[in-house]
């Protein structure tokens, strides 16, 4: 079959691969009908991630048809089509029975190395590092999905591919990343990055009731999407962010501030991003955490702070001075995602939302590698990229 | 018309560019030709050899500013060469005859081109960023239709509720600002039997800053907390 497999830095590709098969009774195959990009492959594309193997068979946000089950699944049958979390969970761990789906105790097949990195283990991610457990991702025509019989989710065949593919990941991240924030008619909240996860976050956080959204990006076609989506924006390439989130609170500051940026803030013209890149660049720090100290500072005192956006390993010049004395409170995570999706499948039936909005490519995966390049490249108009397996050619949006 | 207009604007510039990149090659092809003339009367002798190196830097940025497309680049690399020219001119100034006033005035001209340089350039990249910003307009607008709400934003405002969606994600209630805390002790002992809303308020003036009627018909979906399921 054919996938986008991780060979380096930069360096994806779309080559034939032997065909998955399953190797466990709650298995199931999934010939993908539709995958994404997210933003957290561009951190593997840029090589940001440690324990990637030449090779790696990326994607986590994807759907399809079940076209094979183990003997042990009773959930699923062959010709379901399902969308698939990009958490792989066993269902019936303590973190799992607690609806700490990401942090499920049993499907990281490579615990070893988080335990290493992290203390204890995460759960298993599709298409991501060996911390993660390794497991190939779903840019591919078909996918073996561990657990199936605990993970994937049936949808009805009268909504598309791209009204319900982002429930596998960016919608229900942006969805848990508001909800981190508890959310109160009175709130001022405040959003970092204007991505495809800083978009849901924007329409979940209007949804949830927010006073007043904010959204801070410096690429005016993603501001001009939060903008559409209900939300105040700040371009930090021309405005002070800390001055504007004050003008527009006067002068306490959000009460909620969420990070969908994560590792690789771009802010380039302060001082503190400067130092990051210098020390980054010489193996000092993993991450670039420009957000999180502007979130810290800006944010009103006993305020939330949550973070959707991900980081990989050590950063550097954190004030914890503002967020002890400032009384904040951090909440971070990957997405517990079946804790939401049910819930928010039944929003997009009934037409509160319509994810697809935020789809301006779709193509081919031999397109893949081309689309990774535009897609972390941020050309301009390449906010959200889907891939079409199987499909012979590319249909590039948004048309002239 | 607004394309007539951009046209007429860019063409300026690139007019100044085409003049400073035949410029360029005119005065690339002195250096190269002539370098003994040129130089004495500047006190560069014995540099024949730098001033024909700088004629072949002048004639290729000449060609390459007549060539390409953008030409901002190049214009900007003959502000580099300016500031070498400027450079070497300088030594001439240590003579005390007419060499010293021969390299003030060279110096003073390659400072007038320098300034036609550095204005075209910023020109051409401005109309650069103009016509960037003009081809994204139906880009532009195409996003800002994507709301994601089909019913709309305003009726997606607060279609979900906190209190259904999340109970555990919420604040713990020993933790939750105390206008919220309807009937505790501690919030009862500070607001008194009255609308604790209007004590906040009023504490939050105390800096001078108005809420703007923050805490004021907040919606105390509090009561509708479950247990986590």
């Amino acid at each position: 079959m054919k996938a986008l497999t991780w060979h380096g830095k930069h360096d994806i590709r779309c080559e034939t691969v032997p065909d998955p098969e399953i190797q466990d009774g709650r298995d199931a195959i999934v010939k993908v009908s539709s995958c994404a990009i997210c933003g957290s492959d561009v951190h593997l594309y840029d090589g940001m991630i440690p324990f990637m193997k030449s090779g790696d068979i990326l994607g986590h946000e994807f759907m399809g048809e079940v076209v094979e089950v183990g003997r042990d699944n009773k959930k699923l049958k062959v010709g379901d089509r399902v969308v698939v979390p990009f958490t792989i969970v066993c269902g019936e761990c303590d973190q799992c029975r607690r609806g700490y789906f990401s942090v499920c105790e049993r499907t990281n097949r490579k615990r070893e190395n988080a335990e290493l990195a992290f203390g204890h283990t995460t759960a298993g991610l599709f298409g991501y590092t060996h911390l993660t457990g390794g497991y190939p991702g779903g840019q591919a025509e078909y996918v073996r999905v561990p657990f199936a019989d605990a993970g994937p989710v049936k949808v009805p065949s009268h909504l598309t591919d791209e009204q319900v593919l982002f429930l596998t990941d960016i919608f229900p991240t942006g969805w848990q990343a508001a909800v981190q924030c508890d959310i109160q008619p009175t709130d001022t909240v405040a959003i970092w990055g204007a991505g495809p996860v800083g978009q849901m976050t924007v329409r979940s956080a209007v949804m949830l009731g927010a006073r007043q959204v904010i959204c801070i990006d410096n690429l005016p076609d993603r501001l001009a999407m939060a903008e559409a989506g209900g939300a105040i924006v700040i371009d930090f390439s021309k405005e002070s962010v800390v001055e504007r989130l004050n003008e527009l609170t006067g002068g306490k500051g959000p009460e909620k501030c969420i990070d969908a940026v994560g590792m690789e803030a771009h802010a380039t013209a302060t001082i503190d991003s400067m130092y990051d890149r210098v020390k980054q660049a010489v193996m000092l720090v993993s991450d670039r955490v420009h957000v999180l100290r502007e979130m810290i500072y800006v944010c009103r005192p006993a305020g939330i702070l949550s973070v959707p956006g991900v980081y990989g390993g050590i950063a550097d010049k954190l004030p914890i001075g503002a967020l002890m004395n400032k009384g904040l409170t951090v909440r971070t995570g990957q997405t517990h995602v079946n804790r939401w999706i049910d819930d928010l499948l039944r929003r997009v039936e009934e037409g509160q939302i319509d994810p697809s909005f935020v789809i301006t490519q779709t193509a081919s995966l031999e397109d893949g590698p081309d689309m990774y390049k535009r897609f972390a490249d941020r050309e301009p108009g390449c906010i959200k990229v889907v891939l079409k397996p199987g499909s012979p050619t590319a249909n590039q949006l948004p048309a002239e | 018309m607004h394309h007539g207009h951009h046209g007429e604007g860019r063409s300026s510039y690139h007019a100044l560019a085409q003049g400073l990149g035949w410029f360029s090659i005119g005065l690339g092809l002195v250096e190269l030709l002539a370098p003994r003339r040129l130089g004495e009367p500047l006190g560069l002798k014995g540099q024949e050899r730098l001033i024909q190196a700088y004629g072949l830097r002048e004639i290729a940025t000449g060609v390459a500013i007549l060539a390409s497309k953008n030409p901002a680049p190049w214009i900007w690399a003959r502000v580099g060469g300016d500031a070498l020219d400027i450079a070497t001119l300088s030594s001439g100034l240590s003579y005390q005859d007419q060499r010293r006033t021969n390299a003030g005035l060279a110096i003073a001209s390659v400072m007038g081109v320098t300034a036609l340089d550095v204005t075209c350039a910023m020109g051409l990249q401005k109309e650069a960023r103009a016509q960037r910003m003009l081809e994204m307009l139906p880009m532009l607008a195409d996003m800002r239709s994507r709301s994601g709400f089909p019913q709309g934003v305003e009726t997606a405002r607060g279609v979900a509720d906190m209190a259904s969606v999340a109970p555990e994600y919420r604040v713990p209630e020993p933790l939750r600002p105390l206008d919220e805390s309807r009937g505790s002790g501690t919030a009862a002992l500070l607001a008194g039997p009255a609308e604790t809303d209007v004590v906040v308020e009023a504490a939050g003036s105390i800096g001078g800053q108005d809420e703007g009627g923050l805490g004021l018909g907040r919606r105390d979906d509090r009561k509708e907390v479950v247990g986590i399921h």
